[in-house]
């Protein structure tokens, strides 16, 4: 700031070769991050597993295996916890990097030739953005056969990269949720709605009594807009199906099409409804405000009676909060137009490796197995796996139960998170920033054309 | 040694390496220099000089020059587009906001901060609790921008007017005090933008206030006496003998928070990162790169702020020079 002028030379010199050895110094430690904590004691034990399937990659002791992922506190704890049975039994160490700005950080660590072993990726964008940096490897072939044994094949497809397939799939969560309290319910004669026609029915019925039914938040930092995009991606499932809304998130039909403008204008006869929203929490441009962890909470408060959000959301209720059919609070499927249609949004993380050593595949490979899924869901609340050998009995959370019904049903077509699946120019960009600008009062044609124009060419 | 170091011992290895090498390096040219006898000034000068020039040229000159030629071409960096990225800021409506905003941010927090520090300063001056008064306002520079920008988050927080919602917000409380309906104080623009401004401000008065205390402290006494004896008033005595003598100091305060302010870039990201049409270049830079994927983009909005840069150093520099001339 102040350069003194005259300094002697030598000095300049020093500063120069200082910074040097402060750069070597400091990127020697760069990385230095602990491994974590070591989280919660575990309630349950996750018990032992057959040994046998991994002895085929050799002797795997003293090895290390190094994970990079945006989940963490409280929610890694019953994760290290879930590799433990997979350690035991290879003598591999897993070295567990949990990272709020994973999404960001783990396309500069690829490129820049500093990738973990294996990443948890939430994203099939971002996995092909991964993939494109030519550092990821192939899932090996035991953990293909897994996955096609386990999972089906829309799940595998996500996990596909130009017909090279890449990560298996690991956890997953169901969006199309909408939270309630059960005992209002209860005392008011309310029914949980089954077609979208009753769930409109219902939100005039709690309307008329003077409460503003449905309470929502989409503030989530520079990601602000998320909760938005969910809200529309699951409308456009319903209003126009899957096979829309497959061209839609593929770009074969464009954002700013007829169908697009039904579901966000069926987006606004709830959010944009002054008689609807936003309970507790102000007028229709507090949704833009208000934290989608906050909104929900003000079910508890008696200030609203619906809060659509997927399965994690069960994580912000504190501990004296009984999430549970017969609780506090709970959820039910956000319906269909018909009960017999089930359209369900979700999301979920897939396990990209970026090293081909027997111990990383060894690891791919025991998170395919149902083994892992069933040892995971001992011990953990709100999580849930779409692996066919889960058994929702092992399933904790009565949520998790009811996410893994949803997941299992025969009827339901399962969709991932459209947004998730754009390029990043309209999925983490102009989608978010335009959903903000709507509810603050843009028209639903200007926002469907600025997000059809941030479309990469 | 340039591996991942994985394990304590490891790193705590590649840290001794990495000082070692820096005393080889700096024994080396200790060495060298000391060979060099008699009048071989200019030898030795580019030899000491020779490592910061190295550092600077990996470090910051290929970087830079990377970063203009990227900015020539498309979001994924492959195809050469020309000026398409530069128009695209000069046209389009968001880029247009963006521009704005970065212009509110360096029009006003300069100037204001410099001149409530200056303000302060002149009030604080022999003051009794002189040094109690500057900390308080100094105190704030001491706050890293996200910690500020969280607390002012709160500073600014809206609850509705309804029930028993109560404020949790102080401003908002302190107009529902006086009979207002709370206001979504974030959301709109571009009062926002302006809002974000006094965080900056706040931060930044301190550092205006202490250096330009100490420039009016060493005004010499006996001028100030010759001005006391002309009859000139305390206006006067800003006007013609203060504000000339700190000017210099000025100049220094008004430029290096400008310089600040154009990279701001933690205080819009905590607060609202970058929504409600508050994003400013730096913010957008980091937003196109890392979030959209648009590093051709990216890069033309760092290059921009790189010439936007430019004229306030210079001047700076000039100043600077003319002072001590």
């Amino acid at each position: 700031m102040f350069v003194q002028r005259g300094s002697s030379r030598s000095r300049v010199a020093l500063a120069g070769a200082l910074s040097a050895g402060l750069v070597l110094g400091l990127s020697a430690c760069a990385d230095s991050k602990e491994d974590g904590g070591t989280g919660t004691v575990p309630a349950a034990s996750v018990g032992a597993i057959d040994c046998a399937p991994y002895a085929a990659f050799g002797d795997l002791k003293g090895k290390e295996v190094s994970i990079y992922t945006g989940i963490v506190t409280p929610e890694d704890a019953p994760q290290k916890q879930s590799y433990k049975p997979f350690e035991d039994c290879t003598g591999v160490t897993i070295k567990y990097e949990g990272d709020k700005s994973f999404e960001t950080q783990v396309l500069i660590r690829a490129e820049a030739g500093n990738p973990p072993d294996v990443a948890y990726v939430p994203q099939p964008g971002l996995l092909q953005r991964l993939v494109a940096t030519g550092k990821a490897k192939e899932a090996p072939a035991e953990t293909a056969a897994l996955v096609d044994k386990n999972f089906g094949a829309d799940w595998k497809a996500y996990g596909t990269v130009d017909g090279k397939f890449y990560a298996a799939p690991l956890g997953a969560n169901v969006k199309s949720l909408v939270w309630y309290s059960p005992k209002e319910f209860k005392d008011n004669g309310y029914t949980v709605p089954t077609t979208l026609a009753d769930l409109k029915a219902l939100s005039d019925k709690i309307a008329a009594t003077g409460k503003k039914p449905w309470c929502a938040g989409i503030s989530s930092g520079e990601a602000t807009g998320w909760p938005l995009t969910d809200w529309m991606e699951d409308f456009y499932l319903r209003l126009n199906g899957v096979e829309a809304y497959d061209k839609w998130v593929k770009h074969e039909l464009p954002f700013n099409s007829a169908e697009s403008t039904k579901a966000l204008d069926a987006v606004g006869e709830y959010l944009k409804n002054d008689k609807y929203v936003n309970g507790g929490l102000g007028d229709v441009k507090s949704i833009a405000s208000t934290t989608f962890q906050d909104a929900g909470l003000q079910i508890i408060e008696g200030n609203c009676s619906l809060h659509r959000q997927a399965s994690f959301y069960a994580a912000n209720f504190d501990k004296n909060t009984k999430v549970a059919e017969d609780g506090d609070v709970y959820a039910f499927y956000l319906p269909g137009e018909t009960a017999d249609k089930k359209p369900v949004l979700g999301g979920g993380e897939f396990v990209l490796a970026f090293a081909d050593r027997p111990e990383v595949k060894a690891f791919q490979t025991y998170l395919a197995t149902d083994t892992w899924a069933n040892a995971k869901a001992k011990v953990s609340s709100g999580w849930v796996s779409a692996n066919k050998g889960l058994q929702i009995s092992n399933l904790v959370n009565p949520i998790d139960q009811l996410s893994a019904k949803i997941l299992q049903d025969p009827n339901a077509q399962f969709r991932f998170d459209g947004s998730d699946m754009m390029p990043a120019a309209v999925g983490s960009n102009a989608f978010w920033k335009q959903s903000t600008n709507w509810i603050t009062g843009q028209d639903t044609k200007t926002t469907l054309d600025a997000i059809e124009a941030a479309w990469p060419k | 040694m340039f591996t991942t170091a994985t394990t304590t011992s490891q790193k705590l290895l590649q840290m001794g390496a990495a000082i070692l090498l820096f005393a080889a390096v700096i024994g080396l040219i200790l060495f060298i220099a000391g060979r060099f006898t008699g009048k071989a000034d200019r030898a030795v000068a580019a030899l000491y000089l020779a490592p910061t020039v190295l550092m600077l040229s990996v470090g910051l000159l290929y970087p830079g020059l990377r970063t203009i030629y990227q900015s020539f071409f498309d979001a994924s960096l492959k195809n050469f587009i020309g000026f398409e990225n530069y128009a695209t800021i000069l046209s389009d409506p968001e880029q247009l906001t963006v521009l704005r905003n970065t212009a509110f941010w360096v029009l006003v927090t300069p100037f204001v901060a410099t001149g409530v520090g200056l303000l302060y300063a002149i009030l604080v001056d022999k003051a009794r609790m002189e040094s109690f008064a500057k900390a308080l306002v100094f105190l704030p520079m001491s706050i890293s921008f996200v910690a500020a920008g969280v607390i002012w988050k709160f500073m600014y927080e809206y609850r509705p007017d309804q029930g028993t919602v109560k404020q949790i917000g102080l401003i908002n409380q302190i107009i529902v005090w006086l009979g207002g309906e709370p206001v979504q104080l974030l959301i709109e623009s571009p009062l926002n933008t302006f809002l974000l401004i006094a965080v900056m401000v706040w931060i930044q008065a301190g550092f205006a206030m202490t250096v330009l205390s100490a420039a009016i402290k060493a005004i010499p006494d006996d001028i100030i006496e010759a001005a006391r004896l002309d009859g000139v008033g305390p206006w006067g005595m800003f006007r013609f003998v203060t504000l000339p003598a700190i000017r210099p100091a000025v100049i220094v305060v008004v430029t290096t928070i400008a310089i600040g302010t154009l990279k701001v870039f933690d205080i819009v990201q905590t607060m609202t990162g970058g929504r409600f049409d508050t994003s400013v270049i730096a913010n957008e830079f980091y937003s196109q790169t890392f979030r959209s994927d648009n590093r051709g983009l990216g890069a033309a909005l760092a290059v921009v702020l790189f010439i936007l840069v430019i004229p306030i150093v210079v001047y700076n520099i000039r100043q600077l020079r003319r002072s001590e001339a």
